[in-house]
């Protein structure tokens, strides 16, 4: 397989519109436009027929039904073909029973890699690393995660973070650590001293002025 | 082509895609809800249909083409 010797322009960051594409996938010619509106998994794995790779497909399946309910799709992608594609999820479904239901981008041309900048040389020059791009319904970028080939990824964790971003956009606060729904939440700190003498007065649980949580 | 096999014919999502627009000028979240498809799917689906002259776009909204309504009629039958 060619090495990919060009260095990605410059890599996407959090709060930045996520880069355009148009890409051959297992479910025909997809566009980034096409998800707007929905909440969007962009997320790279760095070859079929590999094992971690499988198990993580089977993962995200499962996954799937719950991302839905939080109108969140689910796009995969490596540099294989989508005849190798193809062949791979469907001996998914048969060996396991698992049927993938999200389109898989064959970027070949490693177009899509470059620009999300999936691949990294000293992983691997020829293969996509573990990416997972979570993008919201304007098509901005909200969480990046990479994770090495040889580790697979945590799909509560993925649910988790979709769960925090959607819960902080509806309600204007933040998710403390190792928050999960249910859980109380950040008031977001107060920006000045009369807003920071008002907020212990004002009912939450706080350890003090800059750090007060409550219930949704 | 994810809506159209090779041998012309719509496969079954674009059939579903193609009968949402027997009720006339429908935009793309109107046949993804008539259809049961996800709206990526519809808006990738209509391109193609669009672009194989099955179906007209009018400014975000499409409709069944003479073409599409033939080949509708066609596989009905």
């Amino acid at each position: 397989m060619e090495e990919v010797k060009e260095q990605a322009m410059s890599l996407p960051r959090l709060g930045e519109p996520a880069p355009a594409f148009e890409a051959l996938t297992t479910h025909g010619v997809l566009k980034l436009e096409d998800f707007k509106g929905s909440w969007l998994i962009l997320f790279s794995h760095p070859a079929d027929f590999t094992p971690v790779c499988t198990t993580e497909f089977i993962a995200f399946a499962e996954i799937y039904p719950e991302l839905q309910k939080r109108g969140v799709e689910l796009l995969g992608l490596s540099v294989d073909s989508v005849s190798s594609h193809i062949a791979w999820v469907r001996n998914i479904e048969e060996k396991t029973g698992t049927k993938i239901p999200f389109p898989l981008i064959a970027d070949l041309s490693k177009e899509v890699s470059l620009a999300y900048g999936m691949i990294h040389p000293g992983q691997s020059k020829t293969e996509t690393v573990r990416c997972v791009f979570i993008i919201d319904s304007n098509q901005i970028i909200r969480t990046i995660l990479y994770y090495p080939l040889t580790t697979g990824r945590n799909m509560a964790e993925i649910l988790r973070i979709v769960d925090a971003l959607q819960t902080t956009d509806k309600n204007a606060v933040a998710t403390p650590a190792n928050w999960k729904p249910g859980d109380m939440v950040v008031v977001p700190p107060p920006k000045t001293q009369e807003m920071a003498e008002e907020r212990v007065k004002q009912g939450y649980e706080c350890v003090d002025w800059y750090l007060c949580k409550k219930k949704l | 082509m994810a809506c159209i096999s090779p041998d012309g014919k719509p496969t079954e999502s674009g059939t579903r895609m193609l009968s949402a627009l027997k009720s006339g000028l429908s935009s793309a979240e109107e046949v993804a809800k008539e259809a049961g498809l996800p709206l990526f799917r519809v808006r990738s689906g209509l391109r193609e249909l669009t672009q194989a002259g099955l179906a007209n776009q009018k400014g975000e909204k499409y409709e069944l083409s003479s073409k599409g309504a033939e080949l509708l009629g066609t596989l009905s039958t």
